[in-house]
């Protein structure tokens, strides 16, 4: 039998920060850290102090592997000139900094520490795609490696079993390509800052300066469909199904409750968090759902006492644009099969009832892989506390928003639910 | 004999890649609850039996998940494969009720529309490289 699950004390988010996502020749992981920790220090609406930050839990997938540095915790507390104050680096694949803002809600929780700076940092562009392929294979499953698989592979094939249990098609993920790239828009920090409509009419603008001939495209869909504005990665997950290559950092200051009233009037309770763990393909019960993410997302409800209708707004993992369609299933926001349907009726626009990546997602705005998970709190945080400017979604007393992270191929998933009072 | 030596072999990962290099596709069945396991496992995961004995598949099964990969890892790229010839890697689910990831062979990676969910196939196995570094990879055909 298992314990229901309670936090020794409350949590509070009192600052939130990230840096712009995306491939930067100039801005190496310490740069694009400090950068995030800028903007964070300018979100603690009274001020925080460095001095007073208890210890660092820091995100890292593999720098060690695409950058041969290693060991990324006291870099990232020297950089901020916070040693000796203990510094402890989280690894979960993708989801490396959603397992940081865990260890700091503990830490806390605990009673042993007051204030916890939690964030992650990843540097990939200075590898090849090639290269970068295989250092993010590490993360799969060694059989899918061994026979070939790769990310976009994974998700692909789990893409095919979808379609042929629920009838959905690859017109459906180029709904949830759209609307990722309609959000980004409007994301001032995304790698790409632009919707297709736009891609579309840069392409045919360049084609007839050039005097090329001129793509016929009528609208997204046909865009997408063009095998050559969208080649297969693998399929069929197309170019645009995927999440770019990026470096980028990002951070969250938490807080015991207690204590909160000392740096802002408008903080966010930490009131669900929830980790599940996965097995590879071949062992998954149903190749259509994450049962990590299901977990996850049964023990952040229990914590919070919260439903699924609940949570207003939600960034979740959108590594490839099929996870989307599930994620939002397996979240209990749509029923198993219904989440294709829900995007193409428009429900998770930023206008819809139930807004679903606001930022652009790692789609659009960029998928850094250890700073993805705080990265996605930064947004939840702007849309709470009514900061995301133009993409700030229109509903009236919004207050519950929630981000998924996702490691791997689904080994490692996490809920975390915040609340504003 | 060839009993004698298949008790001895450990439930791991490196006895079913030899398995493989013998053309066995072998899994482990727990002597407790009778649950199947492919690659094999030393603990039970329905029962935590840790009492295993090997099983061989029949090697036939059908086709529950694929996708054809245009951008692949070096040793594939190697192979000969590249955004003009994608390979196809996939989930199979056997007779036997379990299921196996594997390259899917017979089948052109350049048409996915041409390939069946359920489409019936069965093993075949790949030996690649030179004799003191050759990897057997698990394959499946259409039958």
């Amino acid at each position: 039998m298992q314990r229901r699950r309670k936090l020794g004390r409350g949590i509070a988010v009192v600052g939130a920060g990230m840096s712009k996502f995306g491939m930067f020749r100039d801005a190496d992981s310490k740069h694009l850290f400090a950068e995030a920790f800028k903007e964070m220090l300018s979100t603690v609406d009274k001020g925080i102090d460095p001095q007073d930050i208890d210890a660092l839990y820091l995100g890292n997938f593999t720098n060690d592997f695409f950058i041969h540095q290693g060991h990324w915790g006291p870099i990232i507390s020297d950089l901020l000139g916070i040693t000796p104050k203990p510094a402890t680096r989280t690894e979960g694949a993708c989801a490396a900094s959603a397992l940081a803002f865990r260890e700091g809600v503990f830490a806390i929780a605990s009673g042993f520490y007051d204030v916890v700076l939690v964030g992650g940092v990843e540097e990939m562009s200075k590898l090849s795609t090639e290269e970068v392929t295989q250092g993010l294979a590490m993360a799969a499953s060694p059989y899918e490696v061994k026979v070939g698989f790769t990310f976009p592979g994974v998700f692909g094939a789990t893409a095919t079993a979808y379609f042929a249990k629920y009838g959905a098609s690859r017109e459906h993920l180029m709904d949830v390509t759209i609307k990722s790239h309609n959000n980004a828009r409007l994301n001032p920090k995304a790698q790409f800052n632009v919707s297709i409509r736009d891609i579309m009419n840069q392409r045919i603008e360049k084609a007839k300066n050039r005097g090329d001939s001129i793509p016929g495209w009528r609208d997204e869909k046909e865009f997408l469909r063009d095998p050559r504005a969208n080649p297969v990665v693998a399929w069929p997950m197309h170019l645009y199904d995927c999440c770019p290559i990026s470096d980028g950092a990002s951070c969250v200051l938490l807080v015991a409750e207690e204590i909160a009233k000392d740096f802002t009037d408008n903080p966010l309770h930490v009131v669900g968090i929830g980790q599940g763990s996965g097995r590879g393909l071949h062992a998954k019960e149903d190749l259509t759902y994450f049962e990590a993410t299901r977990y996850a997302a049964q023990e952040a409800y229990e914590l919070s006492g919260l439903k699924p209708e609940d949570v207003q707004i939600a960034e979740v993992h959108d590594c490839f644009s099929i996870a989307e369609i599930i994620h939002i299933e397996d979240l209990g926001f749509f029923k198993p099969g219904e989440g294709y349907k829900a995007v193409e009726e428009g429900l998770t626009r930023l206008d819809g009832p139930k807004p679903i990546n606001t930022s652009g997602g790692l789609k659009c705005k960029g998928h850094p892989v250890g700073a993805t998970g705080t990265g996605q709190l930064v947004e939840i945080w702007k849309q709470l506390r009514g900061e995301a400017g133009e993409r700030q979604v229109p509903i009236k007393d919004l207050r519950i928003g929630a981000a998924h992270n996702l490691g791997g191929t689904g080994g490692t998933c996490t809920f975390t639910i915040l609340e504003r009072r | 004999m060839e009993i004698q030596q298949m008790e001895v072999m450990p439930f791991n990962d490196i006895s079913y890649e030899r398995f493989l290099s013998e053309e066995k596709l072998m899994g482990s069945r727990c002597q407790r609850c009778d649950a199947l396991f492919v690659p094999p496992r030393s603990i039970c995961i329905k029962c935590h039996g840790t009492e295993m004995e090997w099983v061989e598949m029949r090697g036939k099964g059908k086709l529950a998940a694929f996708t054809c990969i245009a951008i692949g890892p070096p040793f594939m790229i190697k192979e000969g494969y590249d955004r003009q010839h994608p390979y196809i890697s996939g989930v199979v689910e056997l007779e036997e009720g379990v299921r196996v990831v594997a390259r899917i062979e017979g089948m052109d990676g350049s048409k996915p529309e041409t390939i069946k969910i359920g489409t019936p196939v069965q093993v075949e196995f790949l030996h690649r490289g030179e004799a003191n570094s050759s990897k057997t990879f698990l394959a499946f055909k259409p039958l």
